[in-house]
C-alpha cells in the first residue's frame, strides 16, 4: 500500500501486518519518519517508548567512544525497513495502484537526513582524529567515510523504491539505482569517487614510508570499501527474499479469495435472473451480495464475532438475510466480545427483529458506542411505533428478550416509542472492570485488528 | 425532509470515471431534482474535472473519491473555483477515504447506494453551505475525536468537540435526521448545522498532533 504512514503504536503495528502462526514480533526501521535511517523511530515503536528517549540514548552513547554511532549503524544494516508489503483492502489497493487515490505527500524529510548525515560524518571524523591523531590517515578517512555515507544512503533509498516497479518484476538495475535520476547516479559516482580518492590519497601520503604496511592497509581498505558498497545491497536482498516469499503466498491467497467472491457474485446474479419477478428476493440477494463485496473491497477487517462491532455486524447481516430490512450498523470504539456483552448483542438482535416484524419499515439504524465504562447500543427505526402503555401486554418480546434480559445481566434497556414516530431501543451495559490485557499474547492472534489498539486509548 | 427549493436550480458538475454511473446520476437528478438541481457539466478524471469546474463555476461538485489523476482530493486541492462546494459520492466508505476526503475540503460524503431524492437533498444542503453527515460518517468523526480526546486530555479545548457537538454527532450516528436532532436537543436546525460546520472545521484544520497521530495510527491519512 502506498499510504506510507504506519501505525505508530506497537499493538496497532503488529495488527497491521497479517500474523503468521509462530511469527515473532520483530523490529523494523520506520522509513516513514527517518532522520538518518529511521532506526530510532523503529526501535521506539518496537520497545513502546518515546522516540526521544531512543534518540537521546544514541546521542548519549555516541560520546562513549562512538558506541552509539556504531550501534546505530549496525542496526541500520540489520533491521529491515518496514511497510514493504502492507496490504489494504483490494478495492483500495487497486484504486491506489491505478492512481485514483491521493498519493503520499512529501514531508519535511529532505533537510533532516542531510543534517543527520552531516552530524554523523563529523562525529566519525572527530572519532578518527581522537583515535589516530591528525596524522596521515585523517583526510583519507574523511573522504572514505563521506563516500561510504553517500553509498549507504543511496542503497537505502534504492531499497525503498525497488518495489515500486509497477510491473511487479524485480529489476536489478532498479535495485541499485532506485528510480534512477541524476541524483542517484551522482550519489553513486560521488561515493565511489570519494572512496577511490581516499585510497589514492592514502597511498600517496604513505608512499615514502615502509612499503609493505601501506599496501596491506590499502588492500584491506579496498576490500572494506567493496564490502561496504555491495554489503547493504546483498544483505537486503536476503532480507527481502523472505518478505517476497510471504508476499507471493499472500497474493495466491488473495487470488483464491477473489475467485471465490467472483463465483459468489456470479451465483447471486444467476439467482437474481431466475427470480427476476420476485422483487423482495431480488432485493435481498442484491443486498447481501453488496454487503459481501463492499466488505471485501473496502474494509480490511472482516466481520468477526469475537469483537462487539463484529458481532453486531454479523447480527445485522443475519437479520437482513432473514427479514426484508436494511440494517445500518455504526460503531464507535470496540472491545472484545466477552460473556457479559453477549446478552447485549442478543437484545439488540431482538430489537432489530422487532423492527423487521412490526415497524413496517425497511430500515433500522444500529449505533453502538463503547467507552471505558460502558457499552451503549441504540436500535432505531422510523416505522409505525406503538404506544408503550397500551400494548404492553402482547409485547412479550420486548419485555422478556430485551428489558428483562438486560436487567438480568446487569444492564438496562429503555424503549422509547410513540405511534407514528418510530421506535428507539436504548441498551446500556456497564463494562465489568476487566483489566486491559492487550500486550499479553492473545489466545486468538488472528483477530488483533484496529479495535485492539483503539481500545487502549480509551481506557 | 423539507428543503425550501431555491429560485434557481443548483448548478452541479458531475465527476466520476464511470460513464454509466454519470449517466445514471444525471437521469436520477433529472427525475427527482427537476428544477432544483441542474447538471451543467461532467468529467471523468481529475484534470478534466478541474477544467470543467473552472469553466462552469458550479455551486456543487459531485466528486468521486477514486478518480484517475490523483483522486477527488487532488481536484479540491487545486481549487479550480473559489466558490465551488464539494460533495463526495463514492462506493467506498472506508474510514481512510472518508476522513481523507473531508480533510481535503469536501462538505459532505455520501455513498453510491443513496437514493435520488436523498442525493438531491444532500446537494441542496451542501449548496446552502451545510455539511452533510451520514450516520456512518458521524460514527467515524466520533471515533476520531474519541481517540484523540482521551489521550489529549491535557490539550486545550480548542480542537476538541464540545459536549453539544458530540451529542449532535451521536444522534446523527444513531440515524436521526437533522430535524429530529434539533427536536431531541431542543435547538434549532440552524444550530445543528452550525455544530456540523464547526465539527467539520475542527476535523479539517485541527493540527493538534494528537489527532494526527490518532489518524495516522489507523492509517486514515
Amino acid at each position: 500500500m502506498s499510504h506510507p504512514t504506519p501505525p505508530a503504536h506497537p499493538a496497532a503495528h503488529a495488527a497491521a501486518r497479517p500474523t503468521r502462526p509462530g511469527a515473532s514480533r520483530r523490529a523494523y526501521r520506520d522509513s516513514s519518519a527517518p532522520i538518518a535511517g529511521g532506526v530510532a523511530a523503529g526501535l521506539a515503536r518496537h520497545l513502546a517508548v518515546p522516540v526521544l528517549w531512543v534518540r537521546g540514548f544514541f546521542v548519549a552513547t555516541a560520546f562513549l567512544g562512538g558506541f552509539g554511532l556504531m550501534l546505530y549503524a549496525g542496526l541500520w544494516v540489520f533491521l529491515p525497513a518496514d511497510q514493504h508489503f502492507e496490504v489494504g483492502a483490494p478495492g483500495l489497493e487497486s484504486a491506489t495502484r491505478t492512481g485514483k487515490r491521493p498519493g503520499r505527500r512529501s514531508r519535511l524529510r529532505d533537510a533532516g537526513p542531510a543534517i543527520a548525515l552531516g552530524a554523523l560524518f563529523f562525529g566519525v571524523v572527530l572519532g578518527v582524529e581522537g583515535i589516530f591523531g591528525q596524522g596521515v590517515l585523517f583526510w583519507p578517512v574523511v573522504l572514505a567515510v563521506a563516500g561510504i555515507g553517500l553509498l549507504w544512503r543511496q542503497a537505502d533509498e534504492a531499497q525503498r523504491e525497488r518495489w515500486m516497479d509497477s510491473s511487479g518484476r524485480i529489476d536489478p538495475f532498479r535495485a541499485i539505482f532506485g528510480n534512477g535520476g541524476w541524483a542517484a547516479y551522482a550519489r553513486i559516482a560521488a561515493g565511489l569517487g570519494l572512496i577511490v580518492t581516499a585510497l589514492i590519497v592514502f597511498a600517496v601520503a604513505a608512499g615514502q614510508a615502509t612499503f609493505a604496511m601501506p599496501v596491506l592497509v590499502a588492500g584491506l581498505l579496498g576490500l572494506l570499501g567493496l564490502a561496504i558498497v555491495v554489503g547493504p545491497w546483498a544483505l537486503r536482498l536476503v532480507n527481502d527474499l523472505g518478505a517476497e516469499r510471504a508476499e507471493r503466498v499472500r497474493t495466491q491467497e488473495r487470488a483464491d479469495m477473489a475467485a471465490h467472491l467472483h463465483d459468489s457474485v456470479l451465483q447471486t446474479l444467476a439467482l437474481i435472473q431466475k427470480n427476476a419477478n420476485d422483487a423482495t428476493t431480488v432485493a435481498r440477494l442484491a443486498r447481501s451480495q453488496e454487503r459481501d463485496l463492499r466488505q471485501w473491497l473496502f474494509e480490511a477487517d472482516t466481520t468477526d464475532a469475537t469483537t462487539l462491532a463484529g458481532a453486531l455486524k454479523e447480527m445485522a447481516a443475519d437479520v437482513e438475510s432473514q427479514h426484508p430490512v436494511v440494517v445500518d450498523v455504526v460503531t464507535v470504539g470496540d472491545c472484545d466480545l466477552d460473556e457479559s456483552l453477549r446478552p447485549l448483542v442478543l437484545a439488540a438482535r431482538e430489537a432489530v427483529v422487532n423492527v423487521a416484524k412490526h415497524a413496517g419499515t425497511q430500515r433500522a439504524d444500529v449505533y453502538a458506542e463503547t467507552t471505558g465504562g460502558a457499552v451503549d447500543v441504540f436500535v432505531r427505526d422510523r416505522g409505525a411505533g406503538f404506544d408503550l402503555g397500551g400494548v404492553a401486554g402482547d409485547r412479550h418480546g420486548v419485555r422478556n428478550s430485551i428489558v428483562d434480559r438486560m436487567a438480568r445481566h446487569g444492564g438496562s434497556a429503555d424503549v422509547r416509542s410513540a405511534p407514528g414516530e418510530g421506535t428507539e431501543v436504548r441498551l446500556h451495559m456497564p463494562r465489568t472492570g476487566r483489566p486491559e490485557s492487550r500486550h499479553e499474547p492473545h489466545p486468538e492472534p488472528r483477530n488483533e485488528s484496529h479495535h485492539e489498539s483503539h481500545d487502549e486509548e480509551t481506557p | 425532509m423539507t428543503q425550501t427549493s431555491p429560485e434557481r436550480p443548483v448548478r452541479v458538475v458531475l465527476v466520476d470515471d464511470h460513464a454509466m454511473f454519470r449517466a445514471g446520476v444525471r437521469a436520477e437528478l433529472a427525475a427527482s431534482g427537476a428544477g432544483v438541481v441542474e447538471v451543467v457539466g461532467e468529467a471523468a478524471d481529475a484534470d478534466a474535472a478541474i477544467a470543467v469546474v473552472r469553466e462552469q463555476q458550479p455551486q456543487v461538485v459531485l466528486l468521486d473519491v477514486h478518480l484517475p489523476g490523483g483522486g477527488g482530493v487532488e481536484v479540491m486541492r487545486r481549487q479550480p473555483s473559489p466558490d465551488a462546494l464539494y460533495l463526495a459520492l463514492s462506493v467506498s466508505d472506508a474510514a481512510e477515504d472518508v476522513i481523507g476526503t473531508i480533510r481535503g475540503g469536501a462538505r459532505g460524503y455520501v455513498t453510491k447506494t443513496i437514493t435520488g431524492p436523498e442525493l438531491v437533498d444532500a446537494i441542496t444542503r451542501v449548496a446552502g453551505g451545510d455539511a452533510v453527515f451520514s450516520p456512518r460518517l458521524a460514527g467515524f468523526v466520533l471515533d476520531a475525536f474519541a481517540g484523540s480526546i482521551d489521550v489529549a486530555a491535557v490539550d486545550e479545548d480548542l480542537d476538541r468537540l464540545t459536549e453539544r457537538e458530540r451529542e449532535v454527532m451521536r444522534l446523527i450516528a444513531r440515524g436521526y435526521a437533522y430535524k429530529e436532532v434539533a427536536k431531541e436537543l431542543f435547538i434549532s436546525v440552524k444550530t445543528v448545522e452550525t455544530h456540523m460546520s464547526s465539527v467539520l472545521r475542527k476535523l479539517q484544520l485541527s493540527s493538534r498532533h494528537e489527532l494526527t497521530k490518532w489518524a495516522s495510527d489507523r492509517r486514515l491519512l
